[in-house]
């Protein structure tokens, strides 16, 4: 049933995206900070569960678009993902009846609350990827035939940019990019239009109440000075995912990254406690693959998080340094993740990996740790 | 021979350190003024040692007082930020989210105007100098009286900041300026917040340069002042004016490199009990364990290092008292003020200190003025005392082994014997004065903060010449070479300049050999500030 976002819910859900953001999708807290500023000047935020969407009612997602080291220093005005919304919905020449997010990991699950408020309409619980992934084609919308175009593009001065390429989400992909570097590195979208039919059929369904899950687990065990991890655990445990395990406790040796293309991109060197085997990460934007040695242990779409050691904190790809104590966390994808027109677009491949996909659960049943 | 002093808000202690041994300690309350506090001190050191303090080869100083002063959001500058980026960031302005009595305190104003740059180094907007001089004028009319200047990428190009403080700087030559890349890194609210704490601070770093100074020079000592800064090194007093906020978790540092120096163990938890609060961190290594995350101070968010302590309201000065609720301890502290208001001082209020000596578990002032405590208080008292600690200490643990406690501080004849959780409690000799041995071993560091070029392939090499470039530096600075640390390393690509530049900061840190004199070291060097 439709509820409305409390504040304590705000914080779990962005404690709990971030985990889901695999290390990319942007810092929570800022987008976290931009919803609360929202709910102290009065407005409110409806959730809906997609079930309560009817077949035509009709669904713009709303995002933010670029390199996450750029939004933890470029700050949003908060008028951007908005003016999208409402320069797409003239273009259409039809008003939204709610919002989605395209990406339930890191800032982006927090971006469609802060349109819902501003633009009063729902958010509804689901989302297009997951977890967080790079690019715009990497949605469950695109994969399952919805096309991202017409798409509009907004920068903090204002500007708007309209991109249309038809059926091709990955051409929409690369202009929309061009123009978010041109931005800055940083702007805000309003995409994927469609019904609410569409959005039944193709989007991953209550992925922000699994983020707020997470949150809330992690924050009451902490309290009850229980396991946060094992938390963690249960909770994803309950949901579609099912299946969370640790590939590390240690400490962090070695962070190389750059912008690339509008990309943070790089690799994180890990020392296990335990004397055992170095742990690599490779991300761009997100963490892509984990190596144990020269072994592939978990791979893209499941999901590779760095966790603070004692809070169970994620840690994002840009907030990684030299000497953490962390523990990484694995967990694998619902099956509407893992189909393989859906392993076309985000299987490891699509990274310029050339290992197989496995899953995640098979990885670490086959060589468990140590 | 190194003199350590610590000035805490409740004690002043000062140590004696030679070749490694500490050769005279003592505990003197610390002084409104500061300075009679240190006199006392080292005149006390002088009397104990029969030592010639003249002739020491430096005096090493942690103080706890800027840090206090925000916890207590007093004695803060009336304070504005500008913050240079529009029209980027106006949906989080500057103090946002900041507890609202710390934004009374510094009677805090936020400016938003044009400039800013991208992260490939072009500008947001044009700086606009009228409008600048104009929030500058504003704010000064509302009685600011120290500014913090944040513009969106200077880590990566500093230009605005720079033009900023020079526009300022003509016009107001006397208000001191904090700019945000000379205290944080990439991330503009902690990097702001950061700036406006410093900027609050820069008054009273004035004023306690000036009366540390004329204390020591008072003395007789004519050895450099150093003041030990987060990760255990020291700055001179000018850098002390400039950037008071470097103290921050210097107390925290101080008391713990010292219990590892005193106790000999490296695995442990430390509970310093000062006057006013409780400070619990986590020895590993022999080194404090960092705090992983961002750091909040007093619920603002910075991105300090910081060792990962938890403080909470319970010290020696703590306030005592029975209700029709039971029995209070703290959190408020008659703090300095100990040796005039407690009972055992001939005052009238009733502090921890107190109960400790009514329990017998302490010889200090007067015993005979607590004869009249009610057994029943001072019971209920230390069995609340006892519980806040093992509270604490479990917070801190990682997991449900018990673990050594190595209580310091003036105030640690609270920590009882035996502590939940805890294996063994430690109190190692002159446990009382841990903050001045810290702060009298400091280490010296090395700092290299500038741009490289980085050849497709080479990331690898360039980082091993910035390491030993940091490392060279500690040698220089006097540090022993075995003892070197590399502590920090920081890259930031900078897109916007050809041949993949990365401004690479790496710092390195090593002990100063044991009686080798710290006067003929040089300062570690701040490096390039772009």
């Amino acid at each position: 049933m439709s509820r409305r976002l409390t504040e304590q819910e705000l914080v779990d859900m962005a404690a709990g995206a971030a985990i889901m953001g695999t290390g990319g999708g942007g810092d929570p807290l800022v987008g976290r900070l931009l919803v609360q500023q929202a709910l102290d000047t009065g407005l409110t935020v409806e959730i809906i569960a997609p079930e309560e969407l009817d077949d035509d009612d009709f669904v713009i997602s709303t995002a933010m678009m670029g390199a996450p080291s750029v939004v933890v220093e470029k700050l949003a005005n908060g008028n951007e993902a908005v003016g999208s919304l409402r320069t797409l919905e003239a273009h259409l020449g039809r008003t939204a009846d709610a919002t989605v997010p395209m990406e339930c990991g890191g800032l982006n699950s927090m971006i469609p609350l802060l349109v819902a408020a501003r633009a009063g309409i729902p958010v509804v619980d689901a989302d297009g990827m997951g977890r967080a992934f790079p690019e715009l084609q990497m949605e469950t919308f695109g994969v399952y035939g919805i096309s991202g175009s017409p798409l509009v593009i907004s920068d903090e001065k204002g500007h708007t940019v309209l991109v249309d390429t038809g059926e091709d989400n990955v051409r929409m992909e690369t202009f929309a990019r061009a123009v978010t570097i041109q931005m800055g590195g940083a702007s805000f979208i309003a995409e994927y239009p469609m019904s609410g039919a569409d959005l039944k059929r193709t989007g991953i369904p209550h992925t922000l109440s699994l983020a707020s899950g997470i949150g809330r687990a992690i924050r009451e065990a902490r309290a009850a000075h229980a396991d946060p991890f094992a938390a963690l655990v249960d909770a994803v445990k309950g949901s579609i995912y099912g299946y969370a395990t640790s590939l590390l406790e240690g400490k962090i040796i070695d962070v190389e990254r750059s912008i690339v293309g509008g990309f943070t991109a790089g690799r994180v060197t890990l020392a296990p406690f335990d004397d055992g085997e170095l742990l690599t990460i490779e991300f761009r934007n997100e963490n892509v693959v984990a190596r144990r040695g020269d072994r592939v242990v978990a791979v893209v779409p499941d999901l590779i998080t760095v966790l603070d050691l004692e809070s169970c904190t994620a840690i994002t790809t840009e907030a990684l340094r030299f000497g953490q104590r962390v523990r990484v966390v694995a967990i694998s994808t619902p099956a509407i993740m893992r189909t393989p027109e859906a392993l076309r677009v985000w299987g490891p491949q699509a990274f310029g990996i050339d290992d197989p996909w496995v899953p995640v659960e098979d990885l670490t049943a086959l060589h468990l740790p140590g | 021979m190194i003199i350590g002093i610590d000035v805490g808000g409740t004690n002043t202690d000062a140590v004696i350190l030679d070749d490694g041994v500490v050769v005279a300690a003592t505990k003197t309350t610390t002084t409104p003024d500061v300075t009679s506090g240190i006199t006392a001190a080292v005149d006390r050191l002088r009397e104990m040692s029969g030592a010639d303090v003249s002739a020491a080869s430096a005096v090493m100083i942690g103080t706890t007082h800027f840090v206090n002063a925000l916890v207590e959001a007093q004695r803060l500058s009336p304070t504005a930020v500008i913050r240079l980026g529009l029209p980027a960031g106006a949906g989080l302005p500057p103090l946002v989210g900041w507890p609202a009595r710390i934004v009374a305190a510094i009677a805090g104003q936020a400016f938003m105007v044009h400039g800013g740059h991208e992260f490939d180094g072009r500008k947001i907007s044009d700086l606009r100098p009228t409008e600048l001089l104009d929030a500058v004028d504003k704010a000064l009319a509302n009685g600011a009286e120290s500014i913090a200047i944040s513009s969106i990428y200077s880590p990566v190009n500093a230009e605005f900041e720079l033009v900023a403080e020079d526009l300022i700087a003509r016009k107001y030559p006397d208000v001191p300026v904090t700019l945000s890349h000379q205290i944080g890194r990439l991330g503009l609210l902690e990097r702001e917040n950061a700036a406006v704490i410093n900027a609050a601070l820069r008054a009273l770093a004035r004023d306690i340069s000036a009366a540390l100074t004329s204390a020591i020079r008072n003395l007789g000592i004519a050895a450099p002042l150093f003041v030990s800064q987060n990760d255990g090194t020291v700055m001179d007093l000018d850098f002390t004016r400039r950037y008071p906020v470097n103290t921050f978790a210097s107390g925290p540092t101080n008391s713990m490199r010292g219990a590892a120096f005193l106790s000999g163990l490296t695995e442990c938890v430390v509970v310093d009990v000062g006057g006013t609060t409780t400070d619990v961190g986590m020895l590993q290594s022999g080194y404090p364990r960092e705090a992983a995350l961002e750091t909040e101070v007093e619920g603002i968010r910075t991105n300090f290092r910081m060792p990962d302590v938890l403080s909470v309201g319970l010290g020696g000065g703590s306030r005592v008292r029975a209700g029709a609720d039971g029995v209070t301890v703290g959190p408020d502290s008659v703090g300095y003020r100990i040796g005039t208001e407690a009972l055992v001082f001939g005052g009238q209020t009733l502090t921890a200190t107190d109960v400790a000596v009514a329990a017998g578990l302490a010889d200090i002032g007067d015993a005979s003025l607590v004869a009249d405590v009610p057994g029943g208080t001072v019971d209920a008292a230390l069995e609340q005392i006892r519980l806040i600690l093992a509270n604490t200490v479990d917070r801190m643990r990682t997991s449900t082994d018990p673990v050594d406690v190595v209580a310091v501080g003036g105030g640690s004849i609270l920590v009882p014997a035996e502590l939940a959780g805890a294996r063994e409690v430690h109190r190692p000799a002159n446990f009382a004065v841990a903050n001045a041995i810290g702060a009298a071993i400091a280490q010296v560091g090395g700092e290299v903060d500038r741009i490289f070029g980085v050849p497709a392939g080479q990331r690898e090499q360039v980082l091993d010449t910035a390491k030993q470039e940091a490392v060279d530096k500690a040698i220089a600075a006097g540090a022993a070479p075995s003892s070197i640390k590399i502590v920090e390393i920081d890259e930031v690509p900078l897109a916007y300049l050809p041949g993949n530049a990365v401004r690479v900061r790496v710092k390195a840190v090593g002990d100063l050999p044991m009686g080798r004199s710290a006067a003929t070291n040089a300062l570690p060097d701040r490096g390039v500030r772009t």
